[in-house]
């Protein structure tokens, strides 16, 4: 009746509502990063459940949407390294700002 | 033949799978991390050594073999340095905590 | 009763991601967000899809989990963490998030009769190039613009972190990942794995040609061996301001960027490969975008310097 492909869609439509729900209601920046990983694998795997479908051509499985999701892959953890790295800033210099720093945050910082 | 070979696959792999239920009871039932280290990694490994032995004839080439051999070693290599690390982590917690 | 391993699967998926969510201690987070991208790449294989398995293992799950580690180890707790929002508005975030679920269940659910696919295309001229893994031709042949664009992504993140760098640490080198307490286990491995590792990431790019694999799982490996170097103190982080670093770092989309401009002289216009050495020219583009790969992977879990250069 509900073939494989359908069945992985509909895991990831629960991961989209997860992740979803994660991003909004937590309050601290990693929590929110984490919960924004999982949305985004949900809608990778949304884009897997196109290339199953588009099985044609003696290939198993469409292989565009899968070359997309591969990049999407690695944009999302050059993004999550971006945020990680500004989540770490932030906590180290206690505001958002671009004054040089003082001594003794320097030294705190420095580890 | 091959009917063999494939009765020596599902015993094998039914005996791995039974190691890695036992491993997880192991991780559920035991009542200190140390003792769960110790029932992960060796109930596990040995279950993953029986899956790795029952897929061996069913491999289409040496080479694939070879590989699969390949696969468990490094898993064992992996595994074992987790569990190290982890035990010493427990321990330099343990050392520093004495009233825990 | 085919379904059974699938069915499986998708509740220890949802369950993971469940937990992952609702867990008060954000290590538990972490963790429980790293077994979510190991079973995802199971449902990557049992979706036809080994390259995306092989990608999603080893950087949705191993890179992305090793970053989160890290900069969970050094977050500090706040007071935020253990606040959560009251009732009512969990509620209606949960209805909320219900609706857009179900939205996309439905859109799942109606799948369009024939199913769109561009495979057909993809086979066409596959023989031209060469090469045996659709997926590598898709993303070095057919939308090689996309891969240019990815790398100089890449790139552009490994820049913004190192902008984070306070002034007086321009130019120096990250803080060394060595662990809290010297384990004569994790040098063992360090000293045994990389050579393996090495061999089995420029397997797997090679390989990438023909069969699944590819620059970025490769990559991916390569970084990791870097960084387990690091992490067991047997090498320290490079500085930033290092010329050598700096040319890796952008080597792989130099290359990839010349071979597109070359395109315009022996070939149709940018980004388009002669017949005849498609296959050489890809191969030397992978290798470069290989490298490039596992050094902007290793420095974007380095993270910004934090040391005066010497």
């Amino acid at each position: 009746m509900i073939s494989t492909a359908t069945l992985y869609g509909l895991c990831a439509a629960g991961l989209v509502a997860i992740g979803l729900y994660g991003l909004v209601l937590h309050p601290t920046p990693l929590r929110k990063v984490i919960a924004f990983n999982l949305l985004g694998s949900g809608t990778f795997l949304l884009f897997g459940i196109a290339a199953r479908r588009g099985e044609a051509a003696g290939f198993l499985a469409d292989p565009v949407p899968q070359a997309m999701v591969i990049t999407g892959i690695v944009v999302a953890f050059a993004s999550t390294a971006l945020a990680v790295a500004l989540l770490l800033r932030l906590q180290e210099t206690g505001a958002s700002s671009i004054e040089p720093m003082s001594p003794e945050q320097q030294d705190n910082g420095a580890s | 033949m091959s009917l063999v070979v494939d009765i020596f696959t599902m015993a094998a792999v039914g005996a791995g799978l039974f190691f890695f239920l036992a491993g997880t009871v192991g991780l559920l039932r035991f009542p200190d991390t140390l003792t769960r280290l110790h029932a992960l990694t060796k109930a596990d490994n040995l279950g993953f050594g029986f899956i790795v032995l029952g897929l061996l004839p069913q491999s289409p080439d040496v080479l694939t073999g070879l590989k699969l051999v390949v696969v468990w070693l490094l898993v064992q290599l992996g595994a074992a340095t987790a569990s190290q690390l982890i035990a010493q982590f427990v321990r330099s917690e343990r050392r520093h905590e004495p009233a825990a | 009763m085919n379904l059974l391993p699938d069915l499986a699967l998708v509740l220890l998926i949802l369950t993971a991601a469940i937990w992952t969510v609702a867990v008060r201690d954000r290590r538990d987070a972490v963790i429980g967000f790293i077994v979510v991208g190991l079973l995802l790449s199971l449902a990557w294989m049992r979706l036809n899809a080994v390259d995306v398995a092989l990608t999603e293992a080893a950087i949705g799950g191993g890179a992305t989990g090793l970053l989160l580690l890290r900069a969970c180890a050094r977050l500090v707790p706040t007071q935020a963490e253990s606040v959560l929002p009251r009732l009512s508005m969990r509620i209606m975030t949960g209805l909320l998030c219900s609706v857009i679920a179900v939205g996309l269940a439905a859109i799942v659910l109606t799948p369009v009769e024939p199913p769109a696919t561009l495979a057909a295309e993809a086979a066409a001229n596959m023989g031209e190039l060469g090469l045996g893994n659709p997926i590598t031709v898709v993303l070095l042949a057919y939308r090689a613009l996309d891969t240019l664009l990815e790398k100089v992504v890449l790139v552009l993140a490994l820049i913004g972190v190192w902008t984070l760098t306070p002034d007086v640490f321009w130019g120096g080198a990250p803080a060394s990942l060595r662990a809290q307490q010297s384990s004569g286990a994790l040098t063992f491995l360090a000293q045994v794995l990389p050579p393996v590792g090495v061999v089995i990431g420029v397997y797997l790019i090679w390989n990438g040609a023909d069969h699944p694999g590819g620059t970025f799982q490769g990559g991916t490996v390569l970084a990791a061996m870097w960084l387990l170097v690091m992490m067991a103190n047997l090498r320290e982080p490079p500085e930033i301001r290092l010329r050598t670093l700096r040319l890796l770092v952008v080597l792989g989309p130099v290359v990839f960027l010349v071979a597109g401009f070359a395109g315009f002289w022996i070939a149709n216009g940018f980004l388009s490969y002669p017949p005849a050495f498609a296959k050489p020219i890809i191969v030397i583009v992978e290798a470069a975008l290989a490298l490039s790969i596992a050094v902007i992977l290793g420095m974007l879990v380095a993270g910004p310097a934090a040391r005066a250069p010497r």
